[in-house]
């Protein structure tokens, strides 16, 4: 066996920078690589900031946006008047207009908001209020038959349905690569393994210091998710908020559900919660979940099988056929969830600090209007950037069920990933370029490989074989030797 | 072999270049269907056998004990010296009525028309998260499907101390590849009462050295990146820890029968398996269905009495059963083409 090769990625990066080196120095550094910080790298570099995004993992969205219902939200169930609501509706707006260009997919299923109970019906006037508060005015309730003509797999003893036509699903991990990528292409920067530790602004600048070298700075945007509060407290030494992680579970059904329900299913929501979601992916696959579980950990993203058959029940009590339709994949996400409801944006102007906090479920959707409003946040404290002309579109590929794929382009190689149809073409540009895959879940997420069905019978030794040398963690632990 | 198809039409397209495939090929041929096509999605055909390094094979196809690969290479040889023609890197995306068939390769998208079509696309284990097994999503976590074809095709290992999962009978191939690739399981885990498999098999974990706990169930699979333990639970529902760096989930196969579950094809809702009659007829008949992707009915589970009831395995086939069922099933087609096979 042989272990020593194996390491040589995470080795090397050690050797070439030792903690004095001095990674990069900008206008901008963004703290995180989740959709956020992803999205407002996109948008300072856009408005002609030179910007720098560290992240503490290998890759981008290896935390809260790892796992979420990649649904793009119209906003009306986001309280009114709030600054969450002005991000989700600039973000839905955004990415409608941009995602084109970037090549992003859009899945323009539609979502119903379905009443069970009579308890339930009694709510919908109070929703439908909120949501033409909210400026969402084309939501409308429909009558049962209706109803069970739009989706005729749902459960017949539904009592009554409002439906939300413009909430969408989108690609969860294509969009903000496509932002970060952006980002990059238009002379942006992205600096991975580098936990920030501590940082001094020096009345003017700041130099941050990170496990791999430091980072100079003139405006700082906390972008970390989880772990905001304790990154805020480290280097501001004050936090105003505390992450109170809750987790969410999903259970991926297998694509042929994808005939059985056509658009978002959502409960009536709760004060709490959205709760228990049945939605198309732009995958093809039906997800249920998510389940809310308050949790002391920030990283504790695994499932359990009480919870499973707990989804898998609602699921099937909701839509019975789909009790025929094979699981495909369990998973769980973190949201950044604080005390209080509502998004934790802190400035510290003193000190050009910018906290992006308590960014929970809308999170997907508000983050380019989120980035548009940290932009505004620096120009109000003196930040005079002045946008980039005519600045270079990167479009990302297609994972899109619905829309061409690779592999029915020829001379894609050979198709790796036989349950997701991943070709060996999608797997060499994913680790290729400016931002390669950094981790295996960063191939998964930029290629859909493993995702499938068979979970990697077929395809895992391929797949330790294209991926040798490529990651710290690999496929394979060792060789045999002859 | 090739990787490109060039014909539009054919008498019999096989979908799967795996033991039942390949021996329905054969026999067509040898009966005088003069063209007919293997499809075969992998860049080798052979299908699971390439992978499972170890006898036996052959015995019954050969009268000799061959390992998986060779037996694989032989299937190959003479379905080839028969006059079969293999297409690979083929995959096929749509099963059309009438026979017609999307097929897709590195050449491009097109169509084929058959005028039967076998469906021999075998089976798969059932991956962890389709048992919905608690826990984390980290490396080391696969089934011995995946073992196997690391370590044989790529001669590479997933882990050096698995736990496994599992006591049907291909737990103990994994067992075997394990011990071929020179680390050793740390435990082998059954929640029934007695081993899927009859004795003397399961003793193979006495002479490898692996624990053998029955009536223990993963309950918990911990670790960030990589595996790091498993928590099982014992029949008192006790828990403990079990320090291992990744988790082998091996047997509760299921056809790999989603091209027919896509199609106008009907399934059978308790196996998965496409709908067959009596001659490996499918719901439409110019398809047909032989080898592990048609899974008998459970009330009718061709299992040696031996088995315990209500420990019952999934009554996978070995090779050489699909190499015969997929001559069967070429034998109907021949009848069937000759307009000699009754309507059921």
């Amino acid at each position: 066996m042989n272990d020593q090769q194996y390491n040589k990625k995470s080795k090397a990066h050690d050797a070439e920078t030792d903690n004095n080196t001095l990674l990069a120095d900008a206008d901008v550094a963004i703290i995180g690589g989740g959709v956020v910080g992803c999205a407002v790298a996109r948008r300072m570099v856009l408005e002609g900031a030179s910007a720098v995004l560290v992240e503490k993992g290998a890759d981008i969205l290896g935390g809260a946006s790892k796992g979420n219902s990649a649904i793009l939200h119209t906003g009306f169930d986001t309280p009114e008047g709030s600054l969450e609501l002005e991000c989700v509706r600039n973000g839905y707006d955004e990415y409608l207009e941009i995602r084109k260009s970037l090549n992003l997919p859009v899945l323009k299923s539609g979502a119903l908001i379905a009443a069970w109970t009579a308890e339930e019906e009694e709510l919908f006037p109070g929703i439908l209020e909120k949501a033409h508060h909210n400026g969402v005015e084309d939501m409308r309730l429909l009558s049962r038959s209706e109803v069970l003509k739009l989706e005729p797999n749902l459960s017949g003893n539904i009592r009554a349905v409002i439906a939300v036509p413009r909430e969408y699903v989108i690609d969860p991990w294509s969009a903000p690569l496509a932002y970060l990528l952006q980002a990059i292409e238009n002379g942006g920067k992205a600096i991975f393994n580098a936990e920030v530790i501590s940082g001094d602004f020096d009345g003017s600048r700041w130099l941050l210091q990170t496990k791999h070298g430091k980072i100079r700075a003139d405006y700082v945007i906390n972008s970390a998710g989880l772990y905001g509060d304790l990154l805020d407290h480290d280097v501001l030494s004050k936090t105003e908020f505390t992450i109170k992680p809750r987790k969410g579970q999903f259970v991926v059904f297998d694509k042929v559900a994808n005939s059985l329900i056509r658009s978002i299913i959502y409960p009536v929501p709760t004060e709490r919660t959205r709760g228990i979601v049945i939605f198309p992916t732009i995958f093809g696959n039906v997800v249920v979940g998510p389940t809310a579980e308050e949790q002391e950990s920030r990283d504790d993203a695994s499932v359990d099988k009480a919870n499973l058959k707990v989804l898998l029940a609602q699921a099937i009590k909701k839509v019975p056929a789909l009790a025929n339709i094979p699981v495909t994949a369990t998973y769980a996400g973190i949201r950044a969830a604080t005390e209080k409801k509502e998004y934790r944006i802190i400035e510290d102007s003193d000190r050009h600090w910018i906290t992006l906090g308590g960014i929970r479920s809308t999170g997907l959707t508000s983050a380019l209007g989120l980035a548009r409003h940290v932009h505004q946040l620096l120009t109000n404290q003196g930040a005079d950037f002045c946008a980039i002309p005519n600045p270079s579109v990167p479009r990302v590929p297609n994972l899109a069920e619905h829309l061409p794929r690779d592999w029915q382009t020829p001379g894609y190689g050979e198709i790796v990933c036989h349950c997701e149809m991943v070709t060996q073409r999608e797997i060499s540009a994913a680790l290729e370029g400016p931002l390669s895959a950094g981790d295996f879940e960063g191939l998964k997420r930029r290629t859909r490989a493993t995702m499938g069905r068979c979970q990697g019978f077929y395809c895992s030794a391929s797949l330790a074989e294209l991926t040798e040398g490529k990651f710290a963690e690999p496929l394979a632990v060792g060789t045999i030797n002859d | 072999m090739t990787d490109i198809i060039e014909q539009e039409s054919c008498d019999v397209a096989i979908i799967g270049a795996g033991p039942s495939g390949l021996s329905a090929a054969t026999m067509l041929k040898k009966s005088g269907i003069q063209r007919i096509v293997v499809l075969e999605r992998e860049a080798e055909a052979g299908g699971i056998p390439r992978h499972c390094g170890h006898p036996p094979f052959g015995i019954r196809e050969y009268q000799r004990v061959l390992t998986g690969p060779a037996y694989a290479k032989k299937l190959v040889e003479t379905a080839l010296s028969a006059g079969v023609n293999i297409t690979l890197k083929t995959t096929v995306t749509m099963l059309g009525s009438g026979g017609e068939l999307s097929i897709v390769s590195p050449a491009g998208s097109r169509k084929l028309t058959a005028k039967r079509v076998l469906l021999a696309t075998g089976i798969r284990e059932t991956p962890r998260s389709a048992r919905l097994v608690s826990g984390n999503r980290a490396l080391g976590i696969c089934t011995t499907g995946a073992l196997q074809s690391m370590v044989y095709l790529k001669n590479r290992i997933p882990f050096r101390r698995p736990v496994v999962v599992g006591t049907e009978i291909v737990s103990f191939s994994a067992l075997l590849t394990c011990r071929d690739a020179s680390f050793q399981p740390v435990a082998m885990l059954e929640e029934k009462l007695r081993p899927s498999v009859r004795w003397p098999i399961y003793e193979l974990t006495r002479w490898f050295g692996v624990p053998l706990y029955l009536q223990t169930e993963i309950v918990n699979i911990l670790g960030n990146e990589r595996v790091e333990a498993v928590q099982v639970s014992d029949k008192n529902g006790k828990v403990r820890d079990i320090a291992c760096d990744g988790v082998l989930f091996t047997g509760q196969y299921t056809p790999e029968s989603n091209l027919a579950r896509i199609s106008h094809l009907t399934l059978d809702p308790e196996t998965n398996s496409p709908d067959v009659d009596e001659f490996g007829r499918c719901s439409d008949p110019v398809y047909y269905a032989a080898g592990n992707v048609v899974q008998p009915p459970c009330n009718q589970a061709k299992v040696p009495i031996y088995y315990v009831a209500g420990n019952l395995p999934n009554p996978v086939d070995n090779a050489g059963q699909c190499w015969s069922q997929g001559r069967a099933a070429a034998k109907n087609i021949v009848k069937d083409l000759a307009g000699n096979l009754p309507f059921s």
